[in-house]
């Protein structure tokens, strides 16, 4: 044995393992324990040169955790990991970079005022001057096809781009396993294509990449093999190419995910319960987006949903529609009465619920345990738990529990802070805090997002159930499959400008798709009516093909 | 060999406990050091300033007076700086709120009655948190820095205090020392019976203590005040405004250290004088912080904080110790506090200089 001299039996094994098989990383038996809970339970993972390799798992499977011990981000507490065929420590990222494992993570981490190459600078090691590193950076992003120009400003690109940045920035690592987390869940169609292209095209190179998402059909697309991690320890090796995702998405649930679909109703003279009439909004930051004329009316008993991609007013008409920030009082109607300047508590006073897209620091408190935050979005509005001014510590815990139970939340202890749940566990938490108080209007700001197959399944049934029971529903949400899933009507927003709703029956996604990917500026409010009005080429995207028309 | 902090995944519970407490021990390590640094030798400098002062009926009293103003305006800090407010200008809410309490003896003198006194703790609430209006108003209609402005208040206010007590309210019989008439009967704060000198202060000062705790744990007005500091976003998607919490905390801090000014005043020299603390709103800070931004904690914090005003006395009279002593003291506790404070949510890790050699090999498993 040429690796160690004192080795236990298990130990042989697996270094006879790695001698006859020479995978680029292994790692065997890995355990990494949070106090009682046990995050990862002899994990093993192995992953070949050139091989896109998928991780898949729910929401605290263990994913992130094993994900940051390959990262040097975390030390496993059991088990071995082997890079080429050698065992390794690695204490730290920077660490994980000179071994040569890279990682773009799913929440960028660019800064907004400065530019390209300047962002690229402050990760690579000092002593190269901007304009080697501008050149670099080009020759890098042309080599692969990730367009890309160097002096340009972050703030200026669109999401797709900043991915891009930090894929390069990556790249210009050299690393031989690149990390990805969740790279598409903020992508448009078009740009994921591109994405895929590269990558595929890296993989050619004998790059590998361990590709981490909750999308099941694109893990089928592009990877050649896939680890299924539940409850933190391993469930199934297969290649996605060969399964279903369902059989997928078994493995990982546990049990069959329900598939959802929204029935179309019939609505009759349903009242209105929100109603937009010509909104301006100008932006209140440098990076924001002016609100131009938007125009809505929502019923009840509908789901109704704003395609966009992040960044083209989607904020902004949540902090109007919320009532964080007031405008003209007619230009918001709650139930037929001018609400433009009240305050958000009048709003849920009246009826209304809102989540927004940014969970940690704007839905909750991240340092506040959950019953806290149930007092952050109900305390004032709701007598029962906050009446005369005094705060029902006993209704808040008995209000947490019901919540938890309904929407599954796992979590460790009883009451913990908001920001040691994991992000699909606290967007259960936060969507099930608002459903908890059966509102008449429910406006969500990306209902899903990075969040798993399960939980994004059960999210999406409760706001359809909500709304045949009689709620009105507003989505705001980039995830077009989402948004066939369970919306009655659709329009998309871009650069501040709302189309009108069309029936989700009356078009297709690649005709959203189109409009989302395309710059709105140059295209005219016929073409865009045009585009949505496009007759379905392919009802089998419509989840199973049911007509939506009413 | 690298010394990193690293952020913890959960905050140490225990530590957040044992921090104060550690603190303090480190603290008295270090006044130590610093006692033998001055030629005095540390066990016994440190015995005249933390163990003396409890051994007199006189000088325990002394303690629980002195502790008297520290908890009333930490406990009004702690509100403000849960919001993460800055107000640092307690010690001229302070005066102001003296010099408003004072308005019933000194300008209206004729008037007396068993309503006196109450009205003058109503006044010196309000003239505390007008006071505190000043910067809390500048900061929302502005944008101006409410430490820098609460700062240069407290300057005002004392130069105020100094001219009026050689000016309009000087007591003619004085023979030209600066200070006012003193206050009549029904304008002091009287003695609690089976004491020399204990005053009804004290008990009001643990009244209000408790009281806000109560508000900020119980109500959903401390709830606003604590979302707005820990995530102001998440505060204004509660319905909070933040504007109206600045104001609300200067008021709240503010008034409560005019009231612990005018009690102060009313219940030991029952007159003005051109100085009327020894730093009780800077020492408050102190306060607040040892306490965890607890106002029962306060209560523990301020008593260890008069405790170090009795013994510096002590160790000006017994060691020639400098009075600026005292402060340094109580400079190393603010600052101990802080840096332990620091490992409730970071730790320390040692980073090797050698990375990922294939020769280390993971132990275990």
């Amino acid at each position: 044995m040429q690796y160690v001299t004192d080795a236990s039996n298990d130990d042989d094994d697996y270094l006879s393992e790695i001698a006859q098989r020479k995978p680029l990383l292994l790692a065997m038996g890995l355990t990494k324990r949070f106090g009682s809970l046990a995050a990862n339970e002899g994990v093993r993972l192995e992953i070949g040169r050139g091989e896109i390799h998928a991780l898949l798992g729910e929401n605290g499977a263990g994913k992130s955790t094993l994900v940051k011990m390959l990262y040097g981000a975390l030390q496993p507490d059991e088990g071995l990991i082997a890079w080429c065929g050698r065992p390794v420590v690695i204490p730290n990222p920077s660490a994980a970079r000179e071994l040569g494992i890279g990682m773009v993570f799913q929440h960028f981490s660019l800064f907004e005022a400065l530019t390209v190459a300047e962002n690229i600078a402050l990760a690579l090691p000092p002593g190269s001057s901007l304009k080697e590193i501008s050149e670099r950076a080009e020759r890098t992003s042309a080599q692969y096809g990730l367009s890309l120009k160097a002096d340009s400003q972050i703030a200026d690109l669109s999401v797709g781009e900043r991915q891009r940045v930090e894929i390069v920035r990556c790249l210009m690592q050299n690393p031989q396993l690149i990390i990805m987390d969740e790279p598409t869940s903020v992508l448009t169609t078009s740009e994921t294509d591109a994405l895929f292209e590269t990558l595929l095209r890296l993989r050619d190179e004998g790059k590998s990449l361990l590709y981490i998402s909750h999308k099941l059909a694109e893990v089928r697309q592009i990877c050649s093999a896939a680890t299924v991690l539940r409850g933190g320890r391993n469930v199934g090796e297969c290649d996605p190419r060969t399964e279903s995702p369902a059989s997928l998405a078994r493995m990982m649930v546990g049990d069959d995910v329900q598939s959802v679909r929204a029935e179309p109703v019939a609505l009759g003279d349903a009242d209105t319960a929100l109603e937009l009439r010509d909104l301006h909004l100008p932006r209140d930051n440098p990076f924001g987006t002016d609100l131009v004329g938007v125009s809505m009316d929502i019923r009840r008993g509908e789901v109704a949903a704003i395609a966009g991609i992040a960044g083209n007013g989607q904020g902004e008409l949540f902090d109007a529609i919320s009532g964080e920030r007031p405008t003209d009082s007619r230009s918001v109607m709650l139930f037929g009465k001018p609400a433009g300047n009240l305050s958000v508590t009048a709003r849920r006073r009246v009826g209304a619920a809102f989540v927004p897209e940014e969970r940690l620091g704007h839905g909750s408190v991240p340092t506040a345990t959950l019953s806290d935050n149930i007092v952050l979005s109900r305390g004032r509005s709701e007598p029962e738990l906050g009446g005369a001014g005094f705060l029902r510590w006993g209704t808040a815990k008995r209000w947490k529990d019901r919540i938890v139970e309904a929407f599954d939340v796992r979590k460790g202890g009883p009451d913990p802070v908001a920001g040691s749940l994991s992000g699909g566990n606290l967007q259960k938490f936060l969507v099930g805090r608002e459903f908890d108080r059966s509102p008449d209007l429910l406006v969500i700001n990306q209902p899903t997002w990075g969040v798993d197959a399960g939980a994004a399944a059960h999210i999406r049934r409760s706001i359809i159930e909500l709304a045949r029971n009689g709620a009105a529903i507003l989505i705001i949400s980039q995830d077009i499959d989402e948004i066939f899933e369970v919306a009655d009507r659709v329009a998309v927003l871009a650069e501040g400008h709302l189309s009108p709703f069309t029936a989700a029956g009356e078009t297709d996604r690649e005709a959203i798709g189109l409009l989302l990917s395309r710059s709105v500026a140059a295209s005219s409010e016929a073409e865009i009516e045009q585009a949505l009005a496009a007759t379905p080429q392919d009802q089998s995207h419509h989840a199973g093909g049911t007509d939506h028309a009413r | 060999m690298r010394v990193e902090f690293v952020r913890r995944d959960q905050p140490a519970a225990w530590l957040r406990l044992a921090s104060p407490l550690l603190a303090v021990g480190l603290a008295l390590v270090l006044a130590g050091l610093f006692f033998q640094v001055l030629g005095v030798d540390a066990g016994r400098a440190l015995y005249v300033f933390f163990i003396e002062p409890l051994q007199a009926d006189w000088s325990r009293e002394d303690i629980l007076i002195k502790a008297t103003p520290l908890i009333l305006i930490g406990a009004g800090l702690t509100v403000c700086f849960l919001s993460s407010t800055w107000n640092i200008g307690a010690e001229g809410q302070f005066v102001a709120g003296a010099l408003a309490g004072a308005i019933m003896p000194l300008a209206f003198p004729d008037v007396e009655g068993f309503w006196v006194l109450p009205l003058m703790l109503v006044l010196g609430t309000i003239g505390g948190a007008l006071c505190a209006m000043i910067p809390a108003q500048l900061k929302v209609r502005f944008g101006a820095s409410e430490i820098l402005v609460s700062l240069m208040m407290v300057y005002i206010m004392q130069l105020f205090l100094d001219w009026i007590v050689r000016g309009p309210w000087r007591d003619p019989q004085s023979f030209g020392f600066p200070k006012s008439r003193d206050f009549h009967t029904s304008a002091e704060l009287s003695v609690l019976p089976g004491f020399f000198d204990l005053h009804w202060g004290f008990p009001i000062a643990i009244f209000v203590a408790v009281g806000v705790w109560f508000f900020l744990s119980r109500t959903i007005g401390g709830f606003d005040v604590r979302v707005s500091g820990a995530a102001p976003r998440a505060a204004r998607f509660s319905g909070v405004s933040r504007a109206r919490i600045t104001v609300f905390v200067f008021a709240a801090s503010g008034g409560l250290a005019g009231l612990a000014g005018i009690v102060d005043v009313a219940g030991n020299a029952q007159k003005l004088q051109p100085v009327i603390s020894p730093g009780y709103g800077f020492t408050a800070i102190i306060v607040a912080f040892l306490g965890r931004l607890n106002p029962v904690g306060a209560i523990f914090a301020g008593l260890l904080l008069a405790l170090t005003y009795i013994g510096g006395e002590g160790a000006q009279l017994d060691l020639g110790l400098p009075v600026q002593a005292t402060q340094v003291v109580q400079g190393l506790l603010l600052f101990c506090v802080l840096a332990l404070d620091t490992f409730i949510l970071y730790r320390l890790r040692w980073v090797p200089k050698a990375v990922a050699t294939p020769d280390t090999i993971e132990e275990g498993s």
